[in-house]
């Protein structure tokens, strides 16, 4: 019988697809179960956050940067808060520099336990899922302690952080912190020498260094590949120059490199946190300039010059000078970048997010092709995807 | 926090000198190339024709001295008001130097820009972005559709004479069965406030005040 020529099959992906991490349609060209050709169709999330920026105040800007990645929302806020104390010229007092380096290893940990748990979930495992959950519940408690809520936190703010924490709140988080390395125990346990766990990740999805470094991958996904480059390290902001930390590194760069490295990375999260509950400074939380953070509740009854600035604050804000500059923090994900244009006024001209999982996304036709279909699972999920911040 | 200041103020000056000598280093790589390059916020600024692009970008990635290996950034500002309506911005990372640095090119409506994803894969989608919001197009992109907004969807979004609530909204209709695009009707005009101080911004001469003198 003569040789058949067979067709590709175009298969669709998702958009509600629970392993696709949100809404992907991702429109694979199949060889038999082998993948040919990936191409993700995104945007389903585009909301214009770019656009609806350069329409609001700076400030007012600031909870768009929660609704990006909403599994990190203050790390994100970071960048934001960090791109306008560039351009304004203020310094952020101490106490506040460690409340914000404590939240955002915080925040590192939630996106951590939910990428590593719904990674476990999306190759077989439903357990670690279960109990990483509980873990976030809390760690979501001590945001909402912070800053009365769980998700969409808008606590970081140009100058410092809205309000200072409340009495006990940092023993609380201490104990939480001592009890946390047994369950990264645990949840090794039952994924790190998994037989099925690393049969579905051990070798899928390699990236090697000058590939991930060509596709312009960062984070723990860069870290995975073997390239020791971490923003808190190279380019320290706030108070990171001053903690002590290693930089986890890959060897193989496959999925399973991804996993041990972020799970290594909550370790050391956990002991920035510690070091920080520990050295955290007294003092103000918000810088005190009055033309850029507004007056404390209290002198707003006495002073009418706190009301004056109070009100204007409010509602025309602060204006940037002139200027433009490109700020990046170590999101979980990767390096998030903010590229703010300031033209004097009180709006950004304009603003630029720079995602780091908007770069995975991209790379994915080059890491699925040749894998088998169930392992375009795996590498999404070993990525790290959240449409939020790939959408904006 | 005497001792502190010390050891701060090196490494300030460090950076700045480490960014000179950069700076003149890449005067000599890029030569003609080079419009214009400046320390701006602490960062390096070249301004490059849009024409070179490709070549400055392989150049400031293979110089052994340089090393910019990773493209964190490219995307585009429009100012509508200026000849050269757009300005794309690439944001390179140098982790040999721990460096970064932006480039700016202007580019007109309608003119093509030779794409980087020759140079950089991960220009790839940014370039797709900068296509869809803007409209800018890149000559040689191996695969320039529309990334971000609906499939069939007509004009550029963060071009500044693109209106905020768009053109078209979208609703599912009970009677076709399917999602339909129809025009924006807004229940109420949408609502800009600038609160810019008048006091402070009113920069206009309002007829007569030229006889009241400086001191009023």
């Amino acid at each position: 019988m003569a040789e058949m020529q067979i067709k590709p099959i175009t298969m669709n992906f998702g958009p509600q697809h629970p392993a696709a991490h949100g809404v992907l349609r991702l429109v694979l060209e199949m060889d038999g179960e082998v993948i040919e050709r990936a191409d993700p169709h995104v945007g389903l999330l585009h909301r214009g956050t770019e656009k609806l920026i350069e329409h609001k105040t700076y400030l007012q800007a600031l909870p768009y940067f929660d609704r990006l990645d909403y599994v990190s929302p203050m790390n994100q806020e970071h960048a934001w808060a960090l791109a306008i104390e560039r351009a304004v010229g203020i310094e952020v007092p101490r106490r506040a520099q460690y409340i914000r380096v404590l939240y955002c290893e915080i925040g590192r940990i939630l996106n951590h336990l939910l990428n590593l748990t719904t990674f476990a979930i999306d190759v077989g495992a439903m357990t670690p899922l279960l109990w990483g959950f509980e873990e976030r519940e809390q760690l979501m408690g001590f945001y909402e302690r912070a800053c009365g809520a769980r998700l969409h936190a808008a606590y970081f703010r140009p100058g410092g952080v809205h309000q200072d924490l409340p009495d006990g709140l940092l023993d609380e988080i201490g104990d939480w912190a001592n009890e946390f390395p047994a369950f990264i125990n645990d949840l090794e346990t039952l994924l790190t020498d998994n037989r099925i766990f690393k049969q579905r990740t051990v070798d899928i999805g390699v990236i090697t260094e000058e590939a991930a470094l060509d596709l312009g991958i960062t984070g723990p996904c860069l870290r995975g590949s073997g390239v020791a480059w971490d923003l808190r390290k190279a380019q320290p902001y706030d108070a990171y120059a001053e903690m002590e930390f290693d930089v986890p590194v890959g060897k193989t760069g496959d999925c399973y490199a991804r996993y041990l490295v972020r799970v290594e990375e909550m370790r050391q999260s956990l002991r920035i946190i510690r070091q920080c509950i520990d050295n955290m400074p007294d003092g103000p939380v918000l810088a005190e300039n009055n033309k850029v953070t507004p007056p404390k509740r209290g002198d707003m009854k006495h002073s009418m010059e706190a009301l004056i600035h109070h009100f204007k604050l409010y509602t025309e804000g602060f204006h940037v000078p002139e200027g433009e500059s490109y700020t990046a923090v170590e999101a979980p994900k990767g390096e998030f970048g903010v590229y703010l244009v300031a033209d004097g006024s009180n709006k950004p001209y304009r603003c630029k997010i720079r995602a780091p999982g908007f770069y995975f996304m991209a790379a994915v036709d080059y890491l699925s092709r040749g894998h088998m279909l169930a392992d375009s699972v795996a590498i999404i999920g070993s990525l790290d995807i959240v449409f939020g911040e790939i959408d904006r | 926090m005497t001792d502190n200041v010390t050891p701060d103020n090196q490494t300030a000056a460090q950076e700045v000198s480490a960014q000179t000598t950069m700076i003149e280093h890449l005067r000599k790589l890029l030569d003609a190339d080079l419009q214009d390059a400046a320390v701006v916020q602490d960062q390096i600024v070249l301004r490059i024709p849009a024409s070179s692009i490709q070549q400055v970008l392989a150049a400031l990635r293979d110089d052994k001295y340089a090393a910019f290996n990773q493209l964190s950034d490219l995307t585009a500002v429009d100012y509508p008001e200026r000849p050269e309506r757009f300005e794309l911005v690439y944001q390179l990372l140098s982790m040999r130097n721990n460096m970064r640095l932006r480039l700016l090119a202007a580019v007109g409506e309608g003119q093509a820009v030779p794409s980087a994803t020759t140079v950089y894969s991960a220009a790839n989608w940014a370039e797709r972005e900068v296509w869809d919001m803007f409209g800018i197009f890149f000559a040689g992109h191996p695969d320039l559709r529309r990334l971000l907004t609906d499939y069939g969807f007509e004009g550029h979004p963060l071009r500044k004479d693109f209106p905020l609530t768009g053109h078209v909204e979208v609703r599912y209709d009970d009677t076709l069965r399917r999602v339909v695009n129809e025009p924006v009707s807004l229940v109420q005009e949408f609502r800009d406030f600038d609160f810019l101080s008048p006091w402070e911004g009113m920069q206009a001469q309002i007829p007569g005040d030229e006889k009241a003198g400086k001191e009023g």
